[in-house]
């Protein structure tokens, strides 16, 4: 039998964490042994992420190629299919199609600093290169991580913020926005640009990687480029309503670039040469 | 393989319908009803429409169905079976009566669907397809195939064009391709042997209006430019122009359930569409219809020749006669020639 | 047409409006919206049979709307569906001038949109003969003879949704077939789905439909919808008495009177 574009693989739910209201994470195993042993992706890629009978939603997957086995994905239960998926129970059976779209270039990163940046849900897109990069911390210098929410609540991955502020060879700044700190908060108050002209990396033989709301997004980008970040060092990702996620149904096409394959990936630099349609 | 060519009795077109029906092929050929002619599964020769300039839909609905079931899934507690897209349902169909602003067309959605990843659903429906087109002997002033590449007697595409010759003449065939000699085969009687004959003279004059190859280098500089809204301040912003289009392909997934058991398909949407482009967070890139107007002509005469290689547009000019609006494409892209940068 | 033309140059001359939306000649033989923003436009400005597009559906676009104050060109149906707007709260006094036109093509100066409301109340909402004739088939029909019409004329539709653009009522910007949660209408093309959306859509013009069949004019596939909501509008007519778009937002199916006399209210 030949399959098409369209068939998903069949994923069970073999873990769910709730991160923070309404967002949680799935860890998915393959159900046929197969599928999972022909299965290969890079940090940076996509997939679409089904129930059956409510339809697809588009997210990146959150784990590590690093880590073998299975595949996360942290979704925010906001439309029709997301709120079907939080509806699953572990055990239950869902689609996945994937991966698509382009990778973090890690192997050119090699020997570099990197400084993350991420705000609210944008963390997981983040964390697979973040957990990409620890697992093989020898290839890079500096690692920083720069996470923001709007209260302590909001922020996702609690485990791991705990875990990567332990560890000695990457260093963790944690914000939330004024007014969304508890009394025994230890972090940053203040928003995520702010923080970052704050810390202020040095921009030398470092990228950042830059993932968060389009506010946080437009604000951070200024603060980067002071700190002396040229736009090809700066990375981010698109989060174009998609459908098909191969270039084909037309949603995500933003002037020549069809962000399902160009990207989710892209440079600040690429994005210049976008029109504003993102 | 060069074109072979042939004489087709006007009466012998009836048998070769009637052959390929013996031959259980389905037959789809442009129908009359409520005044516009569309293609329909059609039984017998007869109730075929002729007098019609062009249909009111493309003829890419019977290779790009407006609903393409892709997987049937069947849920039993928290298991799922599915299975997918059935092959075997494609079965040898015949396109007659298509124009050469259709067969044109095919060329373009098979770049859509193959340029990087291959659509074997999409591919399965062509290489089970035989085109038979018929050239056009008259247009209307919405044709402006010439201006995009084709012509009314272009053979690209078609598996065999018949060219009437003549008001009440008999037909040219112009055997394209393998799958057009195995027609013939089946009726190798009725494709008689011919001298060479000058088509030309028979085919519809459509004037060339505009250089595309112009149009897109100007578009390249023309994102910003004013005319996108007042071009497209009378567009109601429906999705009539993408659909009747033999190149527009842009397409939505949906499930469908019934209880346990469901399916789940591809089905067509418009770039046209305000609600095509919303984010879950309601955030629109394209949120006024000047910006959904920019992006079809952009992706058609810009976006597809830089990626594709193909440019969205045959000049069959559907779109134009189908707006409620008269939002004429031609009239358009003449204006955007035009403009001085 | 002179006198239309002049209307509309005083207008934007005296910048009473910012932008005048009538008919121009279109192509082929098409008439078309022009929105007429300096005074030279004014000169394409026509008027005869074939103006029958709806031009009111234009005064809740987006873009037209935020040109600034608007002055439409307004057959009896345009009219209609102003004050049924208006009634709505979609246009006011403050953002809208109706120049009024007879079927002969004369001009009807009015101030203000009670007017117009004034005017529009002297026509009753009435079908014509020959749609008379096809409902009145139509209601001989046994439901099964009935269920296969609409199927057979329905199942064409691809759901391009040009009938809904093309209404004057049909401003939500975003449509009932556009929710899915639930999805109350697939948004694929299907046989039920198809008849699922149109009834839906005759349901919510019920008592304010104005008859002016641009859902049917601008069906590319010339599917006869006009008769759903003509239907309707008997209907609305031998159940309730009828209605007339009204400025006092009375609508027909959501206005409640304590002395209805139905007993659900009591």
């Amino acid at each position: 039998m030949i399959d098409s574009l369209y068939m998903p693989y069949l994923m069970r739910i073999e873990k769910i964490t709730c991160e923070a209201p309404g967002v949680k994470t799935f860890m998915l195993k393959f159900v046929n042994e197969e599928d999972q042993n022909n299965f290969a992706f890079k940090a940076g890629q996509f997939g679409e992420y089904s129930v059956f009978g409510e339809g697809e939603s588009t997210f990146c997957i959150a784990s590590s190629p690093t880590r073998k086995g299975y595949i996360e994905c942290t979704f925010r239960q906001s439309g029709k299919v997301t709120n079907a998926l939080a509806g699953c129970e572990e055990g239950s059976v869902i689609g996945f199609r994937g991966p698509y779209g382009n990778i973090f270039p890690l192997d050119e990163w090699k020997g570099k600093n990197i400084l993350f940046i991420a705000g609210g849900i944008a963390l997981p897109p983040m964390r697979c290169v973040i957990w990409n990069a620890l697992d093989t911390r020898e290839n890079f210098k500096d690692i920083t991580i720069v996470y923001g929410a709007k209260s302590v609540n909001d922020l996702v991955y609690k485990n791991e913020l705990k875990e990567w502020e332990i560890r000695d060879d990457v260093r963790l700044v944690t914000t939330v926005d004024p007014g969304g700190e508890t009394p025994d908060w230890k972090g940053e108050v203040g928003f995520v640009p702010s923080i970052v002209e704050k810390i202020a990396p040095s921009a030398e033989n470092t990228v950042a990687v830059v993932c968060g709301p389009p506010v946080m997004i437009k604000f951070t980008f200024p603060v980067l480029a002071k700190l002396g970040f040229r736009d090809e060092n700066v990375f981010t990702t698109l989060e174009n309503r998609m459908k098909c996620g191969f270039g084909k149904c037309g949603h995500c096409n933003v002037g020549k670039v069809y962000v399902c394959k160009d990207g989710p990936v892209f440079t600040q630099a690429q994005l210049k040469e976008l029109p504003d349609e993102y | 393989m060069n074109i072979e060519r042939r004489l087709v009795r006007k009466d012998s077109l009836e048998k070769l319908f009637d052959i390929l029906r013996q031959n259980k092929k389905t037959v789809f050929a442009p129908v009359m009803k409520n005044g516009k002619a569309s293609f329909k599964p059609v039984g017998s020769f007869s109730s075929i429409a002729e007098d019609y300039i062009q249909t009111t839909q493309s003829s890419k609905e019977v290779i790009f169905p407006r609903v393409e079931k892709f997987l049937d899934y069947e849920k039993n507690g928290k298991e799922v079976s599915i299975k997918g897209f059935d092959y075997q349902s494609v079965t040898e169909t015949v396109l007659w009566g298509v124009r050469p602003c259709d067969t044109i067309g095919f060329g373009t959605l098979n770049s859509i669907f193959n340029w990087d990843f291959k659509d074997e659903i999409f591919n399965a429906r062509l290489s089970k397809t035989i085109i038979l087109s018929f050239s056009c002997n008259k247009s209307d002033d919405y044709c402006f195939c010439t201006s995009v590449g084709g012509n009314p007697g272009s053979t690209a595409g078609s598996d065999i064009l018949f060219t009437k010759l003549g008001a009440d003449g008999d037909y040219l065939a112009e055997v394209v391709t393998e799958k057009g000699q195995a027609i013939v085969a089946l009726a190798s009687e009725l494709f008689e042997k011919t001298e060479s004959v000058e088509k030309e003279k028979f085919l519809a004059n459509v004037p060339v209006k505009f250089n595309q190859e112009e149009i897109r280098k100007k578009l390249e500089k023309f994102f910003k430019s004013s005319q996108w809204v007042e071009q497209s301040l009378k567009c109601l912003g429906c999705g009539a122009c993408a659909f009747v289009c033999p190149t527009c392909a842009c397409f939505d997934i949906q499930d469908d359930a019934h209880g346990k058991i469901g399916s789940r398909m591809r089905c067509w949407d418009s770039c046209g569409y305000s609600q095509f482009t919303v984010h879950t967070s309601g955030h629109n890139p394209r949120s006024v219809q000047s910006q959904r107007w920019r992006q079809r002509i952009m992706h058609k005469f810009s976006y597809m020749p830089e990626r594709l290689s193909v440019y969205g547009c045959t000049g069959c000019g559907r779109c134009s006669r189908a707006c409620p609006a008269d939002m004429n494409i031609l009239e358009h892209l003449i204006s955007i020639q035009e403009v001085k940068i | 047409m002179d006198d239309l033309r002049k209307r509309a140059k005083e207008l934007i001359d005296t910048s009473a409006v910012k932008v005048v939306i009538g008919y121009e000649q279109g192509t082929g033989n098409k008439t078309r919206a022009l929105f007429v923003e300096n005074s030279e436009v004014a000169d394409k400005l026509i008027f005869d049979s074939r103006c029958v597009q709806n031009l009111a559906a234009y005064v809740t676009k987006q873009e037209v709307k935020s040109k600034g104050k608007m002055a439409i060109t307004a057959t009896l149906p345009v009219m209609r569906a102003i004050i049924q707007l208006a009634s709505e709260f979609q246009v006011n006094d403050d953002n809208l001038i109706v120049i009024g036109i007879t079927p002969e093509s004369k001009i009807i100066d009015f101030k203000n949109l009670e007017e117009v409301e004034t005017y529009v109340h002297q026509f009753q909402i009435e079908i014509d003969a020959r749609n008379r004739e096809i409902l009145d088939k139509l209601d001989k029909m046994t439901p099964s003879e009935r269920w296969k019409f609409w199927i057979d004329e329905l199942s064409p539709c691809f759901k391009c949704y040009a009938c809904r653009a093309a209404c004057p009522m049909c401003y939500c910007s975003r449509c009932t077939v556009d929710f899915n949660r639930p999805q109350w209408i697939p948004v694929s093309s299907n046989e039920l789905g198809n008849l699922e959306w149109h009834f839906m859509r005759a349901m919510h013009l019920t008592g304010r439909c104005v008859d002016c069949d641009a859902c049917a004019n601008a069906c590319p596939l010339a599917i006869p919808i006009n008769l759903l909501t003509k239907k309707m509008i008997e209907d609305a007519k031998s159940d309730f008495g009828g209605y007339q778009p009204s400025l006092k937002g009375e609508n027909l199916l959501s206005t409640f009177k304590p002395d209805d006399k139905e007993n659900f209210i009591q």
